[in-house]
């Protein structure tokens, strides 16, 4: 069993490196995913591997560390009516708005295996034909990089493409590797993957027009949500989107993003502070107010 | 509304009953090809048939063809074929045959849900 020092250092660790709160609930989850760490570096007990880190400030062990510790679940088109929303309100809107430059950014901001800004860049071809000469950047970045190799690399098991694509999406836009299956490069075209972390600064992110940050501030604290919900604030367009996880709210975080309803969804709309409230009589859709709860 | 089930192995038609009966979706079941055609043609509320490919009597793929084939039914339910890893290459045949989606074993019940969803199969409200 791990002392109660080491984990106390292993909890600071995490929440500097990447804003992970965990607490002595989370216990077995530093113990499960930290004994194969400790192993494979060559330490006798995850004890061991922490006195060596708190010793002497090794980068790398310490990102090794942190790989270990995050949460990477993630599937194909997870949350299915985000995609409902982009494709019926989102884009129609930006086709209007963008007009000019015919360029949208999109940015996933914490990517994981490539999942997430891959059913987005197919989702984007199926819409088609309005978008053919739109220029059209996904920026996907992580912490991790063994989830961006994988995601740079494109290729997922028979497991992973069953979860959530459609046989002729999966026939359309991969190609069989043996038993497993390769995004075309088509849609890997459409993806630019770069590691980053959410705690560190995010000015050479450039802004976007829709921001799909899910599935991650869960992990978070609340002094650390508000701080990303606020830098993330800073880099959205105006009128731009932001999509957060299906269990994931600005609880206790003001913010002057609009929460929208839609689908049984919902999504965040940063608009100019006086069109807030009200309902969009363009799109007629549903809408809170400033959330400031 | 109904799922029908086609399959030899017990086993999988009892996973599938059960995992379809949990999301309140009714099932009848048959472990071979030529009573799914009777099944198919007495029950004109078969939304889904889930199709293996290997069966007695008539195997799976004539059954698709026999599905496929024009005017056989006065309606028209969609069609999941279950698949193993190993053959992977039989969705692409069962896609060209008029196959609306497919399932590999082993799977779970949100994977299973996931693809009725993509079909648009869901569990019919009480009115
Ligand atoms: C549960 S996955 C979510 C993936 C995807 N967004 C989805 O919803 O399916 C969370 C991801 O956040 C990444 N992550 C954790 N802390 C991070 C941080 N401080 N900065 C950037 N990414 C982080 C993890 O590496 C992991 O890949």
């Amino acid at each position: 069993m791990v002392s109660n020092d080491i984990l106390q250092f292993f909890f600071s660790l995490l929440y500097q490196e990447s804003g992970l709160l965990l607490d002595e609930s989370k216990r077995y989850l530093i113990e499960t995913r930290l004994e194969p760490v400790a192993a494979q570096e060559g330490f006798a007990s995850i004890d061991a591997l922490g006195k060596k880190l708190m010793e002497r400030n090794d980068a790398l062990l310490r990102q090794t560390v942190v790989d270990a510790m995050t949460t990477n679940e993630t599937s194909f088109f997870r949350d299915k009516s985000h995609f409902e929303i982009l494709r019926d309100e989102i884009i129609p809107r930006l086709i209007q708005s963008n007009e000019k430059t015919k360029k949208i950014r999109i940015w996933c901001a914490a990517c994981s295996t490539g999942q997430e800004p891959y059913s987005i860049g197919i989702h984007l071809k199926e819409i088609g034909v309005k978008l053919k000469d739109w220029d059209i950047q996904i920026l996907a970045t992580d912490i991790s990089e063994p989830v961006l190799s994988q995601a740079r690399l494109g290729v997922y098991s028979q497991h992973e493409v069953q979860r959530g694509l459609s046989a002729p999406q999966l026939l359309r836009y991969f190609s069989k590797e043996g038993l497993a299956w390769k995004i075309s490069s088509e849609i890997r075209n459409m993806v630019q993957f770069r590691k980053l972390n959410l705690l560190a600064d995010l000015s050479s992110v450039g802004t976007s027009d829709i921001i799909f940050c899910r599935n991650i501030l869960i992990y978070f604290d609340l002094k650390t949500k508000k701080n990303v919900i606020n830098k993330l604030f800073d880099l959205l367009n105006l009128g731009g989107s932001l999509f957060l996880g299906g269990s994931e709210a600005f609880m206790g975080i003001k913010t002057s993003l609009v929460r929208v309803e839609a689908k049984k969804a919902c999504y965040y709309k940063k608009e100019n502070i006086s069109q807030n409230g009200g309902t969009d009589s363009r799109s007629g859709m549903k809408r809170r107010g400033v959330c400031q709860t | 509304m109904k799922v029908l089930i086609v399959d030899d192995n017990s086993a999988i038609r009892d996973v599938l009953k059960k995992m379809l009966d949990e999301m309140g979706i009714r099932t009848i079941e048959t472990c071979h090809g030529k009573e799914a055609i009777s099944k198919l043609e007495n029950n004109t509320d078969i939304k889904l048939v889930i199709l293996d490919w290997n069966m007695p009597e008539m195997n799976g793929i004539e059954l698709l063809d026999w599905l496929c084939s024009q005017n056989k039914l006065s309606y028209s339910p969609k069609i999941m074929v279950v698949t193993t890893e190993n053959e992977v290459n039989k969705i692409e045949m069962a896609m060209e045959k008029g196959a609306d989606e497919y399932i590999m074993m082993p799977f779970t019940k949100e994977i299973l849900e996931g693809k009725l969803s993509i079909l648009g199969i869901e569990k019919e409200s009480h009115v």
